[in-house]
């Protein structure tokens, strides 16, 4: 395998294992939370790094998703004393995990690959140096095996609880009344969310993660109104982004993880623009026809 | 220890970078008051993040790290992204907080390839431009500090003179309306000094925290009166007060960044006043409820008797 | 016999997004009258105070507005003879402000840009208090009230504008007894000094005995005039028992 091909088959993994839980926070408008959610799993990383001093031990990816459920509750615990506004609680949390986190990392943690530019991009063309030995045999990127297995947990659990992501998402009241419990549905999501984000870190550092989840569904969510071609979509437009992308990064000679970013945004808001359903263009012809359909009217009351 | 200290304080170059932050977040104790209240402080977040591409694009037109310039595109880059992200959640379906995240992690990833190519082009300048990203208050000049003291003070006269339209539109803004004062200029005068005030704080606190400097102060400030004025003054003193001890730590410790310090200590004010504020604070409530709780029980008692 | 208007609409459409929310009103409010506008969710009762109020262009029609020493001018020119009481539910009440601090908020209008309210502003914000029944209630903060304190707070601010026009959205829905009591009170006795008054209802019950006036709306005027002809069984069911589809093809 050449090295580019390790790299775009790394970042499409990673671009999709985000883009699918993705899915249903764009559905429930809690994206902010899971911006959250990928700055303070950082905080758990650097924690769980001083434990066991090996960035790769499953304790430390269990430790750092712990850190991200944390932050869910200790957001909503702030947000139920009414003390303070909503979005002041995530805007109070967050910064709080995340600043912790990088005065740690400076302080301490300099001599490991734990620094301050791995935060913000991570370093997904040293991925191919990072290999994954069984038995003495290479079996390729070490970054491509995590995230496959982070991966299959998360259409694992859209799969087996796709009913209930579906009815809870849609009116978490009438779920209740049914017997599901928004709130386990909830945390389920959360953690998922979080074991991403902890796996991404990586490959993509912890402030474009939230691109990656949000951007995907999002021009799906622009292009259908059915939940699974959703998802279907979204996949595609993982796909396509990490693809495009890593070529862009390799011909400017740039981050990887920041031009993804960059393409997710593009494509993200040309559906925006162009989306034959719910698009921008759309949006304005579909007025100006009802307006003339209403001008019309009026015309016939006035002669009237 | 100490004589580090007392050497540190007399330093005169840490007095200076002291100043600038110190009214840095007298300003952003002010200013962020009104943004919290507005339910805008998400958005500052994004708008901060999305201030990284015009940083870049800045640098590049002229090859210095020159301030006024640099924080000129930065001021354009995060209207550009305001712009969109109000037509993304106005126009059509798409929510605000998908709105958000998506315009914040695009601009932000735009940033790091903009920076990133900037580095791989040798250029004895661009060194330092990287602070941006968590602050570094060590990198103010007199001249910057200069900059923050004009700003600031016309954005203090501003709140000063539209005190009561503030007010106002700050609380009911359709009201306001009706009272005949122009809400277009009003709340735009207000969202501009919110927008001023995160580019003036990108040098020292950084595009990922300027928002915590936002929100911090005026949160915890609310704990502990009832009146917007007090409010105001108190969200200035913690801003203030946050801002000199943050460069502090960060001046004694070695490599730490300002924008994590001033972020740590304005937490710690704000989980003090949740805790603490004697009328409202966590702990008050509970011995209240306690004591109710008691007075019922006792109540229940002696009717059963 | 007729009535001098006080606010006058003709032929009012108004749409959201291009869909018609209210269809070629036209109506009138009686000056020194106590009108109710009465009509079933989503009949477009707010749409019509918002746009006398001129926070919705409407797509035609005129409203026209007199009171004292003006006649039939649009509301830019009278914004400060109208006051405006919003249904309760649209502010934050943990917002940093007295009692005072927002009655005070109804002298602004006459201060204009710049200039701070002062003894008598606070004066006058004060004796409305008095009059809503909550003079103790002056240094509370807003969050401490019940919600027909809160309601009552909204009617001193707008009787602090001192206006002509008094135009409410729903005010005395989720209120307790002694509330209504007393805003009916006030409103009777605005009235009876010639101001025009027009309140947003949702009990039928009470109409006969609160209003002297009423239009009856669903999209579209039903019904308008005094209680004694207009409020009938049969203008009831037109406007309550109806399916309405205007503005698409033949209705």
């Amino acid at each position: 395998m050449s090295m580019i091909f390790e790299i775009t088959l790394v970042a499409i993994v990673v671009a999709v294992a985000c883009a699918l839980p993705g899915v249903f926070l764009v559905l429930r408008g809690t994206t902010m939370v899971s911006d959250a959610i990928t700055h303070t799993v950082l905080l758990g990383i650097v924690l769980a790094f001083f434990i066991t001093q090996d960035l790769n031990s499953p304790l430390l990816m269990i430790g750092a998703t712990l850190v991200g459920v944390a932050t869910v509750w200790a957001i909503e615990a702030l947000q139920q004393t009414k003390l303070l506004s909503n979005d002041a609680a995530i805007g109070i949390v967050f910064p709080l995990f995340f600043s912790l986190a990088i005065i740690l990392i400076t302080r301490f943690a300099g001599n490991v690959h734990l620094d301050e530019d791995a935060v913000l991009m991570g370093e997904l063309a040293f991925s191919p140096f990072r290999r994954f030995l069984f038995l003495g045999m290479d079996l390729g990127p070490r970054a491509l095996w995590t995230m496959l297995v982070i991966l299959f947990i998360n259409s694992l659990f859209i799969l087996l609880f796709y009913k209930e992501l579906k009815i809870t998402t849609f009116d978490a009241g009438f779920a209740a009344a049914l017997g599901f419990s928004p709130v386990l549905i909830h945390y389920g999501l959360m953690t998922i969310v979080s074991l991403t984000a902890v796996g991404a870190y990586d490959s993509v550092g912890s402030i474009l993660v939230v691109g990656f989840m949000v951007g995907p569904p999002l021009a799906a969510y622009l292009l259908t109104n059915k939940l699974h071609v959703m998802i279907a979509l979204t996949v595609l437009m993982a796909f396509i982004n990490s693809i495009i992308g890593v070529q862009l990064a390799f011909y400017f000679d740039t981050t990887i993880a920041g031009m993804i970013a960059v393409v997710t945004g593009i494509t993200t808001l040309v559906i925006f623009v162009v989306s034959p359903k719910k698009g921008l263009i759309k949006a304005s012809v579909n007025r100006r026809k009802e307006q003339k359909k209403m001008d019309d009217r009026l015309k016939q009351i006035s002669k009237v | 220890m100490f004589d580090q200290i007392s050497l540190l304080l007399n330093d005169y170059t840490f007095q200076i970078v002291a100043l600038g932050t110190g009214f840095l977040g007298l300003l952003s104790g002010v200013v962020g008051t009104y943004a919290t209240l507005r339910k805008e402080s998400l958005l500052g977040d994004a708008l901060s993040h999305a201030a990284l591409p015009g940083i870049g694009i800045g640098f590049i037109l002229i090859q210095r790290k020159e301030l006024s310039v640099l924080l000129l595109g930065a001021l354009v880059s995060g209207l550009i992204a305001t712009v969109i992200i109000q037509t993304m959640s106005k126009k059509t379906v798409v929510k605000l907080d998908s709105a958000l995240s998506l315009i914040l992690s695009s601009f932000f990833g735009l940033g790091l390839v903009i920076l990133t190519s900037i580095q791989n082009n040798p250029n004895a300048q661009q060194a330092g431009l990287s602070n941006f990203i968590f602050g570094q208050a060590s990198a103010m000049l007199l001249s910057d500090v200069q900059l923050i003291g004009v700003v600031g003070v016309v954005l203090l006269a501003l709140v000063g003179l539209f005190w009561k339209e503030f007010k106002v539109f700050t609380f009911d803004p359709m009201f306001g309306q009706t009272l005949g004062f122009s809400g277009k200029i009003i709340e735009s005068l207000m969202s501009t000094m919110i927008v001023v005030t995160i580019i003036l704080g990108l040098e020292s606190v950084g595009v990922i925290l300027i928002s915590a400097l936002l929100i911090g102060p005026s949160v915890a400030a609310r704990q502990w009166t009832d009146r917007l004025s007090i409010v105001i003054v108190l969200a200035a003193v913690v801003g203030f007060v946050s801002g000199v001890t943050g460069t502090f730590i960060s001046s004694m410790g070695a490599r730490i960044p300002t924008g994590p310090s001033i972020v740590v200590v304005v937490s710690s004010f704000v989980f003090f006043s949740l805790f603490f504020s004697p009328k409202r604070g966590i702990i008050a409530k509970h011995y209240a409820y306690k004591k109710r709780q008691k007075v019922f029980m006792k109540h229940i008692q002696s009717l059963e008797e | 016999m007729e009535h001098k208007k006080a606010i006058a609409i003709n032929h009012l459409t108004v749409a959201y997004d291009a869909k018609p929310v209210l269809w070629d009103i036209s109506c009138g409010f009686n000056e020194g009258h106590l009108t109710a506008i009465i009509g079933p969710n989503g009949a477009g009762k707010s749409t019509l105070i918002k746009s006398m109020l001129s926070f919705i262009q409407p797509i035609t029609g005129t409203i026209d507005f007199t009171v004292s020493g003006e006649q039939k001018v649009p509301y830019k020119k009278v914004k400060n003879k109208i006051a405006y009481v919003p249904q309760n539910t649209t502010v934050d009440w943990d917002f940093p402000a007295t009692v005072l601090d927002v009655v005070l908020m109804g002298r602004y209008g006459h201060l204009g840009w710049l200039k701070r309210p002062g003894k008598k502003d606070k004066d006058v914000a004060k004796q409305m208090l008095l009059k809503v029944g909550l003079p103790t209630f002056a240094s509370r903060q807003i969050s401490q009230l019940s919600g027909g304190q809160r309601q009552r707070v909204f009617l001193a601010r707008a009787l602090a504008q001192e206006a002509d026009i008094y135009i409410m959205d729903e005010p005395l829905s989720g209120v307790d007894m002694k509330t209504e009591r007393i805003i009916m009170k006030l409103l009777k006795r605005l009235v009876k000094k010639g101001k025009t008054v027009i309140v947003v209802h949702h009990d039928l019950q009470t109409v006969e005995e609160y209003f002297d006036n009423v239009v009856f709306i669903n999209q579209e005027v039903i019904a308008q005039g005094p209680i004694q002809t207009a409020f009938t069984k049969e203008n009831i069911d037109k406007t309550y028992h109806q399916d309405r589809n205007l503005g698409e093809g033949e209705g």
